[in-house]
């Protein structure tokens, strides 16, 4: 990445925001088959999975807030904001659906998580590039997880390979505001903070790629592009799940265990 | 400034020191000290003393057993970064094996509580950069995880590109080869679930990240 270029600190701030929400949501998500799973080898990956997500969330968090400087912590940050100061992409706060949605979601978000900690491994920010060095392990962990069920449903029976397509066809809105770039990105890759993220769509169609030829899955094209999440503008999906994600601290604020 | 001068670190395997990283084939298990450079060296203790301290004090932080894999200690499994006396201040610095590692404040509480028990006012620092990985799990608590009945981490794995990618782990009991992975996310994060087809026993493989 290029040359150290100052980054003002409101917008390192919206860019770990986020990243860390991009990762507390779907930490939530995977939460919530916790009990639920279709076996209990699943229901013991899916918790583990969301424990990184969250794990990660926690320490960037952490990291706004401390260069935020002013006195928030991880958790104001997790459980005290409103939807609209959410900035997490869309794809994540989808609704599970049923197994095959949520892997695919999984291996979506993984794939093009994938390049991004790879490339913040060796950014200019010392801070960010440990967090990276760390999840970039752990992600190449859901990749395979995820792929492994896109394959093995895919590939599958009948049904689980209509399931599988009907997951194509549902999250397909979602995938290209991944890949958008913006102001805030734009002056992060400036500082060489974090990659551009249009410029992580050819690996992560490298590594999708290869998954949905040995499924025998084909991507679709979808008719239009969901956006807005970046800023702020989430589905009614996003309510609810703050809903339950929020509500013990709006009940009792300032509750500790 | 005179005084936020750090003392010499301790740490008990030459070149696993922070921050440079793992040091494979290095199994040479020396005590080793930094040298104070000169201008800081009048400031110690003499350095009978001072060398006596820091052993002690790595002594009674590595002992720490980890909370959730307690056949091993923090310094087995090399999370245990070093511990240095700082203006009379025992600073360990800790680092976790996964981001979302329930474990480590627990070991973070431990460490600094084996350390004021040792009569030493005590600080654990977090690090997270560089990232630990499992090759920093010493000899010793390779061969402790497998009487334990962990399998201990192979070297090959954690591709991406190996999907359904297979290692060869060997079954901590009867060190039979011929084992399957029941899932990649056993009972913590750190453990793969597997079980060995030789003697029929489930076993956990401790992940190579
Ligand atoms: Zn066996």
């Amino acid at each position: 990445m290029g040359a150290a270029v100052a980054i003002d600190r409101e917008t390192l701030v919206t860019l770990l925001v986020r990243l860390a929400d991009d990762h507390l949501v779907l930490g939530h998500r995977l939460s919530e088959w916790c009990g639920h799973a279709p076996m209990l080898e699943e229901d013991l990956a899916m918790p583990n999975m969301a424990l990184d997500l969250i794990g990660q969330a926690r320490a960037l968090y952490a990291y706004a807030a401390e260069i935020e400087g002013r006195g928030r912590s991880e958790d104001d940050f997790a459980y005290l904001r409103r939807e609209r100061e959410y900035l997490n992409c869309l794809l994540v706060e989808r609704p599970n659906g049923d197994f095959a949605q949520t892997m695919l979601r999984q291996l979506y978000v993984a794939a093009y998580m994938e390049p991004f900690w790879k490339a913040a491994a060796s950014s200019s920010d010392a801070t960010l590039a440990g967090i990276a060095a760390k999840a970039v392990k752990e992600v190449a962990y859901h990749i395979r997880h995820a792929g492994e069920w896109v394959v093995r449903l895919g590939d599958g029976t009948e049904e689980s390979r209509r399931r599988m397509e009907a997951a194509i066809e549902e999250l397909a809105p979602y995938i290209d505001e991944l890949f958008e770039d913006d102001a805030v990105t734009a002056a992060a890759a400036e500082a060489g903070i974090a990659p551009q993220p249009s410029s992580l769509r050819p690996a992560f169609d490298r590594i999708v790629g290869p998954i949905f030829a040995e499924a025998g899955l084909t991507f679709v094209t979808p008719p239009y592009s969901q956006r807005g999440g970046r800023k702020g503008m989430h589905g009614e999906a996003m309510g609810f799940l703050l809903a339950d994600l929020q509500h013990i601290q709006r009940t009792y604020p300032g509750a500790t265990w | 400034m005179v005084s936020e001068r750090t003392l010499p670190s301790f740490s008990p395997l030459a070149g696993r020191r922070w921050p440079e990283g793992s040091d494979e084939g290095q199994r040479e298990r020396v005590r080793s000290l930094h040298r104070p450079s000169s201008p800081c060296r009048d400031l110690l203790p003499a350095s009978g003393e001072k060398e006596e301290l820091q052993h002690r004090a790595w002594a009674a932080a590595a002992a720490v057993p980890d909370p959730e894999v307690p056949c091993v200690t923090v310094a087995d499994l090399g999370i245990l970064r070093s511990v240095e006396l700082v203006d009379g201040v025992a600073v360990a610095k800790v680092t976790p094996t996964y981001s979302g590692c329930p474990a480590v404040l627990a070991i973070e509480l431990a460490v600094e509580a084996a350390l004021r028990d040792a009569g030493f006012e005590a600080r654990v620092e977090r690090v997270i950069s560089p990232a630990w990985t499992t090759d920093w799990i010493t000899p010793e608590g390779r061969d402790k995880l497998r009487d334990y009945g962990i399998a201990p981490p192979e070297k090959t794995s954690s591709s991406i590109r190996s999907l359904f990618g297979e290692i060869e782990v060997a079954c901590p009991r009867c060190g039979s080869s011929d084992t399957e992975r029941v899932s990649e996310f056993g009972s913590t994060a750190c453990k793969a679930h597997w079980r060995c087809l030789a003697c029929r026993e489930p076993f956990d493989y401790f992940k190579c990240i």
